[in-house]
């Protein structure tokens, strides 16, 4: 009887673990790296069939993230969505692949607004996916918003009812704009009272989050949020209390984009896959799915008029003008590391 | 009569602590509304939403699988080095014992990062693998320490008396000892097993390319907000645990309901 | 056969040495390493990301995670003592169904009881909404210092029940009688047999209330609304966000000093030890 068992646990385990080890010999593998909900996944499946190959999605929260877990060595990442100054960084350091662009044939879609940008200044190495920028998110009903500044994210009217989001770049932005500095500043002094700044906010703040700030808005269990653009599209879309500002003082504008890091070993399988996220189809289903603004010029004909009026997706020009696009700082960006961390120990 | 009643509020109080967040969550399964509060009324949309996410699909089938090749080879590994380590003596064994303490006492992101930085360190690619050996590096030691008191009531002189009378060690093994350790390793493989379905940060150290467990995805759910189909899969989840101890409870009354009491006896 | 089954634990002894030993030595080799030495080649040993933790801002993330665990278990023994007390008092027949009762939470996945809390302390959550009905006022409950406490307590009193359980159940009623008939009121009884006899049982608790208490980062993440940064939280970070393995190693080092100095002072304090395994 215990023999059975025993061979019965072995033969058990033998076929479990030759059944995970064949589908990885098999068929190709396209291994991703994405932004936590930032694709609509049934596109993933839709590749898989299309051309037989199986795909291994991934997802982080903040480009330092990403960074980490591209830099670890240990992941063999084919393609990665993320924002501009991270694939700054990376090229510089070499961890990019150049993008051979007779694989991408819709390239010709991407907006030339967005290439020629100065993160891949020869586009050479990203292809745009979408953009947009930061603002807050605020409740009509408990927010006054006509200062239209970052000083709201301050206002100590709203103690324990503002979130903050938990990312470094964001947040340190946040506050350098309402000092009057540049974004992308590699003057310590000028960081160092961004991180006072943020320092005197944290009484104020309920929460620091990223990814969950439009749930809660869309609760009213707060008054206002620092989100991204698209995240102010849904909720917006989910309570019409909500409303969106650009604070007057400028903001960020982001351009994420795909990239295949130098660790592949399916280059033309990413670059396949590149290009079917650049169809207009696939193009309309995600901004479905995330509401950000498109980078795509089929693809903006055919958005909702409702969306096309909402300036959290159909980003007014004359804000546009006064944004500044995230660089990377280079070894400077320890510095910002180090306040954020001791920032959020405080 | 007023103690006697006093200690029934105050049981009364402690379950209603214990059991009010699962009960809230099981009722807001139903709840048709996103709303948490608020009671919109009836609908079964989270229950078809969850068997419907890709994501929790995967990562039931990743847990559950890791679940069982982990607890099965972490028995295996652990009834042959507890047969190993109860005949050896002296130092060795205490030094034996006390490494094979470590997963135990560690703080979990200790061990997770440790076993992080090994596989970094050599370049072995984060997935299915990584994942699987992790839940057997911290599985293993429960197994070993759960057979290890049993073996040491083991009557020394029966296995003598077997091959005096001609069994060879191999058959000693298989018709003496095994039988006798038996409740040991049931009780290890079934700590084995609930452990690696209940971990989130050994895995979440030890993830990667598209492998995901059940504790993963429900934290990187929970960190957007609160999600209806997570209530959903609890109220399954607990359902299905509440079957099985009642089953097991049937079977072998009380005698498996204190495996988790285990966990404890092993921190005397 | 002693002699022969001892090989047995070689295939063990190789496991333990490539995956306990090794990751450990080095998370040890990290934390004494500089962050540009990273290459095997070209080593520098180092104190510096000790010296760093002792920076105040370090040090008071270390003392708020003692602070915020110490209390949380103070809580669980204060709600879990009595009510293992009640357990073991009660009818054999009721007992198990009772001990059943207190372990079921814990087959739960800890995710979802830490996130079934979300829903009920929320700002618009069952409790705010059930004041606001009654008229009363609301509060601030989640994303607070409390709501991490809540958390933790919520989390490991059945660790705290269950070894107290089993350490009074486990006492001589021979010896409670004979006090009884010597004289001893109830407050004697109690405090001269029962708690010094449970002792065992109520410091295995604290142990394991305290370990995961400590080292946690999903509570305060998910409850404590990511403002209170507890040390899971910043080894975590360091490991994640920042790449910063040497000072990331260098804390998780402290911390296993901790816990280790922790178990060997409660250690002493235990008097039914069964042998085996045992700490340094």
């Amino acid at each position: 009887m215990k023999r059975k068992l025993i061979l019965i646990a072995a033969v058990l385990c033998i076929v479990l673990i030759a059944l995970t080890g064949c589908s990885k010999d098999q068929t190709q593998t396209l291994s991703i790296l994405n932004y936590d909900i930032y694709m609509d996944k049934s596109l993933l499946n839709e590749f898989e069939l299309k051309y037989g190959v199986k795909i291994k999605y991934d997802t982080y929260s903040t480009p330092e993230e990403m960074y980490i877990k591209a830099k670890a060595g240990a992941s063999n990442y084919d393609l990665i969505i993320s924002s501009e100054y991270m694939i700054e960084r990376m090229i510089n350091e070499g961890m990019i692949n150049k993008l051979n662009f007779d694989n991408i044939p819709n390239y010709k879609y991407i907006d030339e607004t967005f290439k020629n940008q100065p993160y891949d200044p020869n586009n050479e190495y990203a292809v745009p996916y979408f953009w947009g920028t930061l603002g807050i998110l605020y409740n009509k009903n408990n927010v006054d918003a006509s200062s239209d500044s970052w000083a709201m994210l301050w206002d100590e009217n709203h103690s324990q009812r503002i979130i903050m989001m938990d990312s470094q770049r964001d947040s340190f932005g946040a506050a350098l704009k309402l000092l009057g500095y540049s974004m992308n500043t590699v003057d310590e002094k000028e960081l160092d009272e961004a991180k006072e700044l943020l320092i005197k906010q944290r009484p104020l703040i309920m929460t620091y989050i990223t990814d969950g700030a439009p749930d809660i808005m869309v609760n009213e269990e707060a008054d206002m949020a620092l989100v991204w653009s698209g995240e102010a599209v849904s909720a917006m879309a989910e309570n019409e209390n909500l409303d969106f500002v650009i604070p007057k003082e400028g903001s960020n504008i982001w351009i994420d984009a795909m990239f295949i890091p130098a660790t592949t070993k399916n280059q033309e399988l990413a670059e396949k896959f590149i290009d079917f996220l650049c169809t207009t189809e696939a193009t309309l289903r995600n901004i479905d799915e995330v509401w950000y603004s498109t980078v795509h010029t089929e693809a903006i004909n055919e958005v909702d008029e409702e969306l096309l009026n909402n300036p959290a997706f159909n980003i007014p020009e004359e804000d546009i003008e006064k944004m500044e696009m995230f660089r990377d700082p280079k070894e400077f960006i320890d510095l910002y590391t180090e306040r954020w961390t001791e920032m959020t120990a405080e | 009569m007023v103690k006697k009643y006093l200690t029934k509020i105050y049981m009364g109080l402690i379950f209603i602590f214990l059991y009010a967040p699962i009960i809230v969550l099981a009722v807001f399964s139903f709840n048709e509304s996103k709303s948490r509060g608020n009671w919109t009324g009836f609908s079964l949309k989270w229950y078809i939403e969850l068997f419907q996410d890709v994501d929790i699909r995967n990562a039931f089938y990743y847990t559950i699988t890791i679940a069982i090749v982990s607890a099965i080879i972490a028995t295996i590994l652990g009834t042959v080095a507890a047969i190993g380590i109860n005949s050896m003596k002296g130092k060795i064994k205490s030094i034996i014992l006390n490494i094979n303490y470590l997963p135990v006492v560690n703080p979990d992101i200790v061990t997770g990062i440790s076993l992080m930085i090994l596989y970094i360190s050599f370049s072995i690619s984060f997935g299915f693998n990584t994942m699987l050996i992790s839940h057997i590096v911290f599985n293993t030691p429960y197994v070993i320490l759960s057979i290890l008191p049993k073996l040491r009531q083991l009557d020394v002189h029966m296995t003598e008396a077997a091959m005096d009378l001609g069994a060879t060690p191999m058959y000693a093994l298989r018709k003496v000892i095994i039988p006798e350790i038996k409740p040991g390793i049931i009780t290890g493989f079934l700590m084995a097993f609930t452990l690696s379905i209940d971990d989130f940060i050994i895995s979440y150290f030890t993830k990667g390319e598209g492998v995901t467990n059940l504790s993963i995805v429900i934290y990187s759910m929970a960190r957007r907000g609160v999600r209806p189909t997570i209530n959903a899969l609890s109220t399954i989840m607990l359902v299905v645990v509440l079957l099985l101890m009642i089953l097991i409870n049937k079977r072998s009354n009380g005698v498996e309901s204190r495996k988790k009491i285990n966990k404890s006896e092993v921190f005397k | 056969m002693k002699d022969r089954t001892k090989y047995f634990a070689y295939p063990y002894v190789l496991w333990i040495i490539i995956f306990i030993v090794f990751p450990s030595f080095l998370v040890l080799l990290y934390s004494m390493t500089t962050k540009e030495s990273n290459g095997l080649t070209t080593i520098q040993f180092t104190l510096e990301n000790f010296k760093k933790f002792f920076n105040p801002l370090y040090i008071n993330i270390l003392w708020d995670s003692i602070y915020l665990a110490a209390i949380s278990t103070v809580i669980c023994l204060l709600l879990g003592y009595p009510a293992a007390y009640i357990i073991s008092k009660a009818h054999l027949s009721k007992r198990n169904t009772l001990l059943f009762l207190c372990i079921l939470p814990m087959w739960m996945n800890m995710l979802l009881r830490t996130y079934a809390w979300m829903t009920i302390l929320g700002n618009n959550g069952i409790i705010n909404n059930l004041l606001s009905f009654l008229g009363l006022p609301t509060f601030n409950m989640l994303y607070t210092r409390g709501a991490t406490v809540m958390g933790m307590v919520y989390n490991f009193l059945p660790f705290m029940i269950l070894p107290v359980y089993t350490a009074l159940s486990k006492m001589d009623i021979g010896i409670l009688e004979a006090a009884d008939d010597l004289g001893a009121n109830k407050y004697v009884k109690f405090r001269k047999i029962i708690l010094p006899l449970s002792m065992p049982g109520v410091i295995s608790g604290i142990i394991m209330v305290f370990m995961p208490a400590v080292s946690t980062f999903i509570i305060p993440q998910l409850l404590g609304g990511n403002k209170n940064m507890m040390i899971g939280n910043l080894i975590e970070k360091l490991f994640i966000l920042n790449g910063d393995w040497n000072f990331g190693s260098s804390i998780s080092i402290i911390m296993m000093i901790i816990i280790l100095i922790a178990m060997s002072i409660m250690n002493k304090f235990d008097v039914d030890k069964e042998g085996g395994a045992r700490l340094w």
